[in-house]
């Protein structure tokens, strides 16, 4: 190889690897907050009640926001704007869905939690954000979410809140999902 | 210090035409085609730095009558001309216009010219690939521009295109600004190799790396940051494609993905491009300087460690775009203080171009004008910089003009100084005539007045709450825009005097010498003026000098 090949030939290594590195940042970053909850992601699984006792000397402010996003005719609302809770108590909130369409639709609530810190201290022991729901026209359905505050929540954070963001879900997904949201739904 | 060439070398070179028709003729002799065909298919890096010239200077008009319609719409408060989308897609086009199709395209041309003389090298080292590289740009922008006659217009979400904006809400035609932006993209990696490669494997013998031009040595750099972040645009820019039309989510938070990691990697490679833009344009500057200072550069190898230790900061530091995404505390202060680290070896920078200026036998002609005009309001550029640096501060300054104020400042009177800077220097190189200093007076006075009422009060209108990108704004930012509108109409008229000064400079003028400017010492002007189509075919011999810098 001459040194002009040899010279072009280690660029373009290092060109393809930053490329694949591009994409390699995607599951990097996925794990990477889910290690450290800087992106306010909460888990998305059911967690279990952890049996700690209720840390009384202190309050914390949960706020709950809700948002539609465009291509979803739901509303949804929060029951409860906003709970003072001891971390370690179990909470529970009711949220209500109106599917203002005359058609079935589904969709879903995307959660998010601010400051993001706190995302990790945030123990979802039942959520309608785990997966996706099927609302029949014009209905309305109550769903719950509970949560817990773990006791080693930071000192400094006073305020949480919880944002849900409903999202369309499309058709072809929802075919994946018929089968284990209604085994879900059997169980409630 | 002139080097001394081999003698079979300066006789071709007598024997050399003076003017640009004659080394037309030059050309034939080898038998190479004519016309149109000549452009298509040179693979001469004077030809193709020729053409990225003229490329990036067209662009350079069609992005600033972008920006007309921004300014002009701006004048007065209210909705005046254009309606808010439209006014919405040339923001957007002016940045992507300015960003991709001139200022980077321009240091391009001014590689290929610049590099191959400076090194003492016949030609860039993949001659082929040059060409190609070039001409996938009328292509990419050709497409670029065509997204303003589609249905659904041009994009309109800004340059920084982030997601979900661009990808949910964005126009149809979002599909071909990703195809363009990924043409450009291969474009500029291809120029990149292909500098790398000559840079590395052509310099003439006996040219050690420290006794490189520092527009050399900048443009090396550049390159490799252009290698490792425009790949990571391309990703991006895959992914948008990908969530927009193959129905993934990489940046849809309702199907699992994150917007907020589309900023991330938008900055990624972001903040490098912004230095990719920078650091030629001190390359220029640190060429000018010393020359018409008449004395050698100050602080050679601090300057070539100051600009590595730029561009390997400027991996560190994407964050600082984003500080009101909500992060922790943690990195707000890392990032503000690797930004802030920053300033270290730009203060190098700016303190051996001073330091250069000290005592020398200083004049000033226009490439020296536009050259010292950057030094101060790149510095001011930078000084807001530091502003926005300060993560509190910056939670008020965000998406305000401040920001637009700050970004132009490095851009215009920075980049863009840098680059006019760089072709009155060169223009006697190039077409073997002085350019007109009359004109160019003019054109330097006007450019630098135009451009301070343009972008100084809009750190004022910033700091007072105007934001960005919005085609209206309260009664009391009305005094602040309308002179914005005002500099920005001379700035963009007085450009018209330096296609004044390129045509007359061509055309004819003063003769220029082989060595056009008293203190200009580096390899290029051991050529005749104008260069011939064909130089160093046999490389200068510089193994039997004094080491030229240190």
């Amino acid at each position: 190889m001459t040194p002009v090949q040899k010279t072009v030939t280690r660029t373009v290594v290092v060109l393809i690897g930053m490329f694949f590195f591009a994409f390699a940042l995607v599951p990097l970053y996925d794990v990477f907050c889910r290690v450290t909850g800087l992106n306010g992601k909460a888990a998305n699984q059911p967690q279990a009640m952890s049996n700690e006792e209720a840390d009384t000397s202190r309050y914390v402010t949960v706020q709950f926001i809700t948002r539609s996003s465009k291509g979803l005719p739901w509303e949804l609302e929060a029951l409860t704007r906003q709970v003072r809770v001891h971390p370690g108590q179990p909470t529970e909130v009711e949220f209500a869905f109106t599917n203002n369409s005359d058609d079935d639709v589904w969709g879903r609530a995307v959660p998010s939690v601010t400051p993001s810190e706190a995302s990790l201290h945030m123990r979802k022991l039942t959520c309608f954000c785990f997966q996706e729901q099927l609302i029949g026209g014009g209905e309305r359905i109550e769903m719950p979410l509970v949560f817990q505050l773990t006791r080693d929540l930071p000192e400094d954070i006073n305020t949480v809140t919880l944002v849900y963001t409903l999202y369309p879900v499309d058709n072809d997904n929802v075919s994946q999902q018929v089968q284990t949201t209604s085994l879900e739904g059997g169980d409630a | 210090m002139a080097p001394k060439l081999p003698p079979q070398h300066t006789l071709e070179q007598s024997s050399a035409t003076t003017t640009a028709g004659q080394a037309q003729e030059h050309d034939h002799h080898h038998g190479g085609p004519t016309g149109i065909k000549r452009w298509l298919l040179t693979t001469n890096h004077k030809e193709i730095g020729t053409l990225y010239l003229l490329f990036s200077l067209s662009m350079f008009f069609i992005g600033g009558i972008f920006a007309l319609v921004v300014r002009a719409e701006l004048f007065q408060p209210g909705l005046q001309l254009v309606e808010p989308e439209f006014f919405n897609q040339m923001t957007t086009m002016h940045g992507l216009i300015m960003v991709f199709g001139a200022v980077m395209p321009a240091f391009v041309g001014l590689a290929n010219w610049m590099i191959p003389l400076q090194v003492g090298a016949p030609d860039m080292a993949l001659p082929r690939l040059n060409n190609f590289s070039f001409w996938l740009l009328p292509v990419a922008f050709g497409l670029l521009l065509s997204t303003l006659f589609m249905p659904g217009g041009a994009p309109n979400f800004g340059w920084t295109f982030y997601a979900p904006l661009s990808t949910d809400y964005g126009p149809p035609s979002t599909t071909f600004f990703i195809f363009s932006l990924h043409i450009a993209g291969i474009s500029s990696i291809l120029g990149a190799i292909n500098i790398i490669a000559t840079i590395l494997n052509m310099r003439a013998p006996g040219m050690r790396m420290m006794d490189m031009p520092l527009f050399v040595w900048t443009w090396l750099i550049t390159a490799f940051l252009l290698i490792a972040v425009m790949p990571v645009l391309a990703g991006v820019i895959t992914m948008m494609l990908m969530d927009i039309n193959f129905g993934t989510s990489f940046f849809d938070a309702g199907g699992g993905g994150d917007p907020v990691l589309f900023q991330h990697l938008f900055w990624f490679f972001g903040h490098p491009e912004v230095y990719i833009m920078i650091l030629p344009a001190f390359g220029i500057v640190s060429a000018i300087v010393p020359a018409f200072a008449r004395k050698p550069l100050f602080g050679y190898a601090s300057m070539v460690y100051a600009t590595a230790s730029i561009a390997i900061l400027s991996f560190l530091v994407w964050v600082h775009h984003m500080f009101v995404v909500g992060l922790p505390l943690a990195a707000e202060l890392f990032f503000m203080y690797t930004t802030m680290l920053i300033a270290v070896p730009t203060g190098v920078k700016v303190f051996n171009w001073v330091t250069t200026l000290f005592r020398g036998s200083i004049t000033f002609e226009t490439p020296m004008l536009f050259a010292l005009a950057f030094i101060v309001m790149f510095t001011i550029g930078g000084f807001s910089g530091l502003m926005l640096a300060i993560v509190p501060a910056d939670f008020q300054y965000h998406d305000t003009y401040f920001v637009v104020a700050h970004f132009h400042y490095v851009l215009v009177p920075g980049a863009v100084f840098a680059i006019i800077a760089g072709a009155y220097y060169w223009l006697p190189k190039w077409t073997g005539h002085y350019p007109d200093e009359r004109l160019g007076r003019w054109h330097f006075w006007l450019s630098v007045i135009g451009v301070n009422l343009t972008f100084f009060p809009m750190h004022f209108s910033g700091l007072a709450g105007m934001p960005r990108r919005i085609p209206d704004y309260a009664l009391q930012f009305a005094d602040f825009n309308m002179v914005s509108s005002i500099g920005g109409f001379i700035f963009g008229v007085s450009q018209l005097l330096f296609i004044a000064v390129l045509i007359k400079c061509v055309r004819g003028g003063e003769k220029a010498p082989a060595k056009a400017w008293d203190g200009a010492e580096d390899l290029e002007w051991t050529v005749p003026s104008p260069a011939p189509l064909h130089t160093f075919e046999t490389p200068p011999d510089l193994t039997s000098q004094a080491p030229q810098r240190h």
